[in-house]
């Protein structure tokens, strides 16, 4: 089969020197938003690739000791949610768990993994995790309140891991 | 890219390990094949069953990335049997 896409030299299929990679932003804390970060990651280093995410504000929660099994979904500004409600309805209270609690039955019900077992399949994998030191800085994250094995590092150390990237995401 | 089915050379095929990965959507399929993969030597076949419908492009696109050969696909009517040989790089 010709591949089409593969490069004449570098990360290309036939090349031993160099592993392709994939470098994505994870910026948003929402169950919903969790889960494309962590299928990319854990399907391209499946691909044989270096995958790195970077967890930078909201994200950060993904990594959040505290708060990743506690991930949801807004059920207010999101027309394409789980629960279809005018947004005066979406404010109530239970509407945000009623939302999420859809959700997380939808995962259930397809078989999919929850997010601390994505987790869990990235880290075993060698998916490197890069928590934003500036969200760490500035919303009063602990670097203890993060699982372990985190990379603590700023903007300039990201660019540095995906300039060397093939493909870079930001979601 | 177009996934070329074949059928009358599947059967003929020694597999080294077996995966069902029926039921499972993107990407359990690639993911566990890639961990099934991983346990077999150089040359040796890996037979992979599917229903999620991307995997009929997922698992060609796993096998060509990694460096591994798909020597056969065959689609029936609500599944896909892949067998895929382990590479020199993978």
């Amino acid at each position: 089969m010709t591949d089409t896409r593969t490069r004449p030299e570098g990360g290309g299929i036939d090349s031993e020197q160099r592993r392709r990679r994939i470098a994505l932003v994870a910026s948003k804390g929402t169950l919903d938003q969790a889960y494309p970060p962590l299928i990319l990651a854990t399907t391209a280093a499946s691909l044989g690739w270096e995958a790195g995410v970077y967890f930078t504000f909201y994200g950060l929660d993904i990594i959040h000791q505290d708060r990743l099994e506690k991930l949801k979904v807004a059920s207010l500004a999101n027309p394409a949610g789980p629960i279809q409600l005018p947004n005066l309805l979406g404010a109530l209270p239970g509407a945000t768990a009623a939302a999420t609690k859809i959700m997380q039955k939808w995962m259930k019900d397809a078989r999919m993994p929850t997010v601390p077992e994505f987790i869990e399949m990235a880290r075993g994998l060698e998916v490197r995790f890069f928590a934003c030191s500036t969200t760490i800085g500035g919303m009063g994250v602990e670097e203890d309140d993060l699982i372990k094995g985190c990379d603590i590092a700023g903007a300039a150390a990201f660019l540095d891991y995906a300039a060397d990237a093939d493909v870079q995401l930001f979601i | 890219m177009t996934t070329q089915f074949t059928s009358a050379s599947v059967a003929e095929i020694h597999v080294d390990a077996e995966l069902d990965a029926s039921g499972l959507l993107c990407p359990l399929p690639v993911y566990r094949a890639a961990l099934a993969l991983g346990h077999l030597a150089k040359g040796q076949v890996l037979r992979l069953i599917t229903t999620d419908p991307g995997s009929l492009e997922d698992i060609p696109a796993l096998a060509r990335q990694r460096g591994d050969t798909l020597l056969g696909a065959e689609r029936l009517e609500d599944h896909q049997v892949f067998l895929i040989q382990k590479g020199a790089r993978s």
